[in-house]
């Protein structure tokens, strides 16, 4: 399906329908699952209370930052590789969006472990080793499109900012690592989203409980959704743009 | 390929760095300031900052790298002696793994060199002295070699600073992570072998990336 749409004109049609779909869905699913999570399901009181309900946004957010940087990285290797022009404008699109969720991850982390893990607000972003590792994340991604920024022309910027980001995606399990051995005593809960063994303070069940699990499905697919959506917005507008140029400089040139 | 290309860029890049004498003295200057400001902000008691030294040469040592990436290969673009080791020699990658190693052996390797002098000013035990050192020397070779991916993609734009930093920083980060673990624990920790492998990854990885930043920059 990927070759299939880097035919841009293909993909403008494409996008056309799938933008408004995907930004339906993915507002309905994340609507669902916000109201669910913050005012039906009853809060629990080992996750710090009503302060867990950030984990709706949280949770989904952490898994996007992480397939963003990934989907640049991929989107990068392919325009290096075979110089897809829209794939360019993918991963051009890409960056502010994941840069988005990347902040979303830890600020909504940060919110939650406030009280959730007994921790002061300022001793969470800096002293815990996964949202740290979100934070370095997110400074890729900053990197990035200030690079992208700094250079002058497209090409160039192109050309520079898919070597950064494929040095930065072989890095990124590095860098997880050593911040995950920086701090052997986390703070931050082992993940137990699908756990088959209950993780320490929950005595009963297995994994997690079912209601919240469902808010937490529907907070992915419609997060998932809404990038998605968003991605693709950015890259028709930039598809447009470039079209713009183009004609521009036909009618410059006739003239 | 004959190994003139490779000669001429590190007696050049050498030549350099002695010719403008504060070249070579400004990384040296950046990295004791770095150190001797610590005092002023963090208290004089002896044992915080003996406990703290070695991480504080770190963070000097990984600013200290920054000061002088931004001209590394931006003087080779701006007098032409990019284009003609393009011309020259397909490996633009070897030389520009040439390039950082020197550029390590003058601003890199005289830090290690003051090390001892600056960890004794902050109090850190002598014998933590040894693996702080070598800790730094591979850590140093690590920051030169990212810093330096950062520095060619950026090569072509002018004020390039702290688009450097803010490319160059988020790499920094295991090597920094282990090495302070190293000095810490001794050399016969696994941080030892970590930053020996972040070491080898990028002398493997960097220069790849830094030969196609500079075939884009000479376009």
């Amino acid at each position: 399906m990927l070759s299939y749409l880097a035919n841009p004109l293909r993909f403008m049609r494409f996008s056309r329908l799938a933008v408004p779909i995907c930004f339906a869905l993915g507002i309905v699913m994340v609507g669902w699952s916000l109201y669910n999570g913050l005012l039906v399901v009853p809060p629990d009181e080992r996750q710090g209370g009503d302060l867990m309900r950030a984990m709706f946004t949280h949770v989904p957010s952490a898994w996007l930052c992480m397939g963003l940087y990934a989907a640049l990285a991929g989107a990068s290797f392919v325009w290096y590789i075979w110089r897809h022009e829209l794939a360019d404008v993918a991963a051009r699109a890409i960056a502010p969006i994941g840069a988005g969720y990347t902040a979303l991850c830890f600020i909504t982390g940060s919110i939650w472990g406030q009280k959730g893990w007994g921790a002061g607000w300022h001793n969470l972003i800096l002293g815990d080793s996964r949202l740290m590792s979100v934070l370095v994340l997110f400074f890729l991604f900053l990197g990035y499109m200030a690079l992208r920024a700094a250079l002058e022309t497209r090409q160039k910027a192109a050309r520079a900012a898919a070597i950064l980001a494929m040095v930065g995606i072989v890095n990124v399990p590095i860098i997880k690592v050593s911040v995950d051995m920086w701090q052997t005593t986390t703070i931050h809960q082992p993940s137990s989203v699908i756990s088959i063994g209950s993780p320490e303070p929950r005595e009963e069940g297995s994994g997690m409980n079912p209601i919240y699990l469902q808010q937490l499905l529907w907070g992915f697919g419609g997060h998932t959704l809404l990038a998605a959506a968003m991605v693709m917005m950015l890259m028709r507008s930039e598809v447009y743009t470039q079209q713009g140029d183009r004609l521009l400089a036909r009618k410059l040139e006739g003239a | 390929m004959t190994a003139s290309p490779l000669l001429s860029a590190f007696r050049s890049s050498l030549s350099e760095a002695w010719a403008s004498g504060a070249g070579l003295l400004l990384p040296l200057g950046f990295f004791a300031g770095t150190a001797t400001m610590v005092p002023f902000t963090l208290g004089s008691e002896a044992e915080l900052l003996s406990r703290v030294g070695p991480g504080i040469l770190w963070l000097a040592l990984a600013l200290s790298s920054m000061v002088t990436l931004e001209r590394v290969f931006q003087a080779d673009l701006q007098d032409g002696a990019l284009d003609l080791w393009l011309q020259d020699s397909g490996s633009i990658s070897l030389i520009a793994a040439i390039k950082t190693l020197t550029h390590w052996l003058v601003s890199g390797f005289p830090l290690v060199l003051l090390t001892p002098l600056i960890g004794f000013m902050l109090g850190v035990p002598s014998e933590k002295m040894i693996p702080a050192m070598l800790g730094y020397a591979m850590g140093g070779l690590v920051f030169f070699l990212w810093g330096g991916v950062a520095a060619a993609l950026s090569a072509s734009v002018s004020r390039a600073g702290l688009l450097i930093a803010l490319i160059a920083l988020p790499l920094y980060v295991p090597a920094l992570i282990f090495g302070v673990q190293m000095v810490e624990n001794g050399l016969d920790s696994p941080s030892f072998l970590f930053l020996a492998a972040c070491t080898l990854f990028a002398l493997g990885v960097a220069p790849a990336a830094m030969g196609a930043a500079l075939r884009l920059a000479a376009e």
